[in-house]
């Protein structure tokens, strides 16, 4: 008999010490290397371990995200932490489950198949035999490897999977605790700001540290190695009054703003770049008619609601960092390269902060703290960013053009598909490529990171959902991943998957519009995928779709579908919405099967997220530079960058299918994409014509209008 | 020159000396009183997360000098109500499960406590426009709505706040 494969993360984390401990009587502590960022994933760990372990959800304690005691997941990110972390904790518990089965089997002398634990006492024929987990845990050896053998539940004997639970960290939050890690205060803590260098190669000219200590009312004092400048001190009002006045007080060398026309997705086209191909050899085109489309997006921001935070101490000659980035072992990596310490020399600690929907600042405030504790040995360094400071200075998902070129039959349908992409690249996390932000300013800073995408193999960046999942004969797309970009560009909720599928799903529209067919049944009448039908036909009845309805009149409809990475969940939209000037959203329809869901309510909570969030990027948001501005950014506060308000919100009807059959997959990301093609095909339905570049904005309608 | 400023945060009187005046009421909360509830977001009176009452009208406190608020009345999200106690808006967003991150829910709550103290039958359109001023990145906005109409009916009959 083959060994059974063990989910990826415990095959990298095999002691089972590392998932699940029994620290006191009635006590069960697990251990996940995925972390809290507003998605309720410790919540739907702790139903996954009261499972497999046969304990109540109260019995468990988690700690997550800690390079002391959590395994090493990676990052928290791509809609995996279930599908991968989920699995992998199941499996934990499983495994542990079954050692503790076989040692009580040899205490009470009996077979195993006659046990079972209810809540973590051993019965031996559904009778109580005085065992349990606390009172066996001396005799098993928990730093034994996992190894597969414990059987997972069958989905019929699931209990707390599949059962909406209340988020553990919601009352916290509700109740004003001090839960976040802006809210950790260290005993002789200094609170701090960085100067921040304008952009790599920048230098400090002068300082007028007269002028800033006069500002800061207060005793500050400054940190400095390099063109990394800091201002520290006890009192966070002085410390904030002394970065206001550096703005002006000191003076950058080398400074490159960008400008409002790099801004554009166009400006990347004619822009040096990486060219790949992937998927079938071109077609004959010849006797085929040909169809060519151009899709657009520009920059977003994270535009997290708490500028980023980062606690640092280093004592000892060993560095000690808070942080509330999304992987805590590749941020301690990170450090030990840009600090010149043994990552044994680190400790990181995940603290929970605002929703960060990808790489924000996060990774680089912590290491702007831990720079400065670096060269305040003994003294707790806290680093919040000011808001302008996230706008400005946080990665941004890059602009992206998408061009569709098909080829049709007879009856309209695409025979050939091409998407040709220009996009800078979506990932310079620190660990996979990237660079920390502060390490930029240091003397010898690390060199330009090389151009590097996600892999196909992780679902792709700027690739990601670049190819329909329809039945199209011949498909493929071309990358050109452009490397010269005026701004810093990294991963944001779905990276590619949103603009790609906006484009292929209004191609879709435009081709059925072409055919003279209702968008519904166009889709039905090109996709074989059982499960992706039953989504598109699911989220229809739950619309009311009426094949034909007129639109041009103001208010239309549109639907859209896509499955995430063409292999994870899927998921199908369809919005209702009035154009006159603006938008205006009246009703999100949405239809999803990501396969066994641990917490469905926390499911519908993202994906009421996500379809919201993609709703703001498509309707109001676009990073705007300006290099009249000393940033260079037009973008840096709410006023500058709006979203999505409370009264522009639609209602939303979510439906779940396929809940118990399928293996589970995450949804953060899944609505993305159909959210805003659906919009865009609304849009078009509304107003009868279309609008191709994004956001969706009143000049863009208005011109739109004025054009007809 | 150090200065006293007297006032009262959640019905108790405090005195805070401080340097500088124009030190904002958020940071005084937060790093004098050890009031973490009450968030910073953006310390431009923009996104609503350092909401509160003074003198039982809602505003942003990031940008608010300590000296404006001498003598008046403070509440903030800790002084509504405790998981023991909880104030029915609290518990409501519980039950509604309203929030992701929850960072700008201690604002938004003291935002709707303020409309219904103000408005006890509000409308969907007007809790919207209530908290218009508040932002949410994650968008839990209809579950938040449905939290404080949910509020709104308990407070109506009777529940105590």
């Amino acid at each position: 008999m083959n060994a059974p494969v063990l989910p990826g993360p415990l095959k990298d984390n095999p002691s089972l010490a590392r998932w699940v401990a029994f620290p006191a009587p009635g006590q069960v502590a697990i251990n996940t290397g995925r972390v809290e960022i507003g998605q309720g994933v410790l919540t739907a760990m702790v139903q996954i371990a009261a499972d497999e372990l046969d304990v109540a959800m109260t019995r468990i304690a988690i700690r997550s995200g800690d390079t002391a005691l959590t395994p090493n997941e990676g990052y928290t990110a791509g809609s995996q932490s279930i599908q991968f972390g989920g699995v992998a904790m199941r499996q934990a518990c499983a495994d542990v489950r079954a050692l503790f089965l076989d040692q009580a089997a040899k205490v009470l002398a009996c077979p195993v198949s006659e046990l079972s634990i209810r809540d973590g006492s051993i019965l031996r024929n559904g009778v109580t035999t005085g065992q349990d987990y606390w009172t066996l845990a001396g005799a098993v050896d928990l730093k034994a490897n996992a190894t597969g053998a414990g059987q997972r539940k069958p989905v019929a004997q699931l209990k707390s999977i599949g059962q909406s639970s209340a988020r553990l960290d919601l009352p916290g939050k509700i109740f004003g605790q001090a839960t976040f890690i802006h809210d950790m205060r260290l005993d002789g803590m200094l609170h701090a700001r960085v100067v921040r260098q304008p952009n790599r190669g920048a230098s400090i000219g002068a300082i007028d540290e007269r002028a800033i200590l006069r500002a800061a009312k207060a005793p500050v004092a400054f940190v400095r190695n390099g063109s990394f400048l800091a201002i520290l001190g006890d009192d966070e009002t002085a410390v904030d009054l002394a970065a206001v006045a550096a703005d002006t007080h000191v003076k950058w060398q080398n400074v490159e703003t960008p400008t409002a026309v790099q801004q554009e997705a166009n400006w990347l086209l004619q822009r040096p770049a990486v060219d790949r191909i992937f998927g079938a050899e071109p077609a004959d085109p010849k006797g085929r008619e040909r169809f060519e489309r151009t899709y657009t997006r520009g920059y977003l921001a994270h535009a997290s609601i708490s500028p980023s935070c980062g606690l640092a101490e280093f004592r000892d000659g060993h560095l000690t960092v808070w942080t509330h980035c999304q992987g805590v072992f590749p941020l301690r990596a990170a450090l030990a390269k840009t600090l010149g310490l043994e990552a044994s020399a680190i400790t990181v600690h995940h603290v929970q902060g605002s929703g960060c929907y990808g790489h924000n600042g996060a990774d680089d405030a912590a290491a702007d703290a831990a720079i400065i504790a670096m060269q305040k040995p003994g003294v707790p360094v806290r680093v919040r960013w000011r808001r302008d400071e996230e706008f400005i200075y946080e990665p941004k998902t890059p602009a992206m053009i998408v061009k569709v070129h098909a080829l049709l039959d007879d009856a309209g349908k695409p025979t050939d598909w091409t998407q040709e992409i220009w996009s800078p690249t979506h990932n310079q996390r620190p660990g996979a490529g990237g660079n920390l932000l502060g390490a930029l300013a240091l003397p010898n800073p690390p060199p330009e990171p090389p151009p590097n995408d996600v892999p196909e193999s992780n679902g792709g960046g700027a690739t990601r959902n670049a190819e329909p999942l329809y039945d199209i004969a011949a498909k493929r797309h071309i990358h050109h991943l452009v490397t010269e970009t005026p701004i810093r560009t990294s991963a944001l909720r779905g990276l590619g998957a949103m603009p790609n599928v906006f484009a292929l799903e209004c191609c879709i529209d435009e081709l059925a519009e072409r055919a003279g067919q209702d968008p519904v049944e166009y889709r039905l009448s090109i996709t074989a995928y059982k499960r992706a039908r039953a989504v598109i036909e699911k989220v229809a009845a739950m619309a009311g779709w009426k094949a034909g309805e007129p639109g041009g009149a103001g208010r239309g409809r549109g639907i859209a579908f896509a499955r995430y990475k063409n292999r994870a969940a899927y998921a199908a939209c369809v919005v209702e919405l009035d154009v006159d000037e603006g938008v205006r959203l009246r009703h999100v329809w949405c239809a999803t099967d990501a396969g066994l869901v641990i917490n469905p309510d926390g499911v519908i909570n993202q994906l009421e997220g996500g379809i919201i969030q993609s709703a703001s990027w498509v309707l109001k948001e676009q990073v705007r530079f300006d290099n009249s501005v000393a940033s260079g950014m037009a973008s840096f506060d709410w006023e500058t960058y709006p979203v999505l308000k409370f009264s522009e919100v639609p209602e939303i009807d979510i439906a779940l299918i396929n809940t118990k059959d399928e293996a589970p997959l995450g949804v953060g990301e899944i609505t993305a994409g159909p959210t805003a093609a659906a919009i865009g095909n609304a849009v078009s339905h509304a107003l009868g014509t279309r609008i191709r570049d994004l956001p969706l904005t009143r000049e863009r309608i208005m011109a739109s209008l004025l054009k007809e | 020159m150090t200065q006293k400023f007297d006032f009262t945060v959640n019905g108790k009187p405090v005195s805070v000396a401080l340097d500088n005046e124009e030190t904002p009421l958020l940071n005084v909360l937060r790093n004098e009183l050890d009031l973490m509830g009450t968030r910073f977001g953006c310390g431009l009176e923009q996104c609503g997360c350092c909401t509160v009452l003074i003198d039982g009208v809602p505003e942003k406190c990031c940008a608010k000098p300590v000296w404006s608020v001498a003598g008046k009345a403070v509440v903030t999200i800790e002084g509504l109500g405790t998981p023991q106690r909880p104030h029915p808006l609290q518990q409501a967003f519980i039950d509604e499960q309203a929030g992701q991150c929850g960072y700008c829910l201690s604002g938004i709550i003291v935002s709707a406590k303020a409309l219904l103290d103000k408005n006890p039958s509000p409308t969907r359109a007007q809790i919207a426009q209530a908290l218009d001023d508040n932002i949410c990145r994650c968008g839990s906005h209809n579950r938040i709505m449905r939290a404080v109409e949910k509020a709104a009916a308990q407070l109506r009959a009777g529940a105590p706040s």
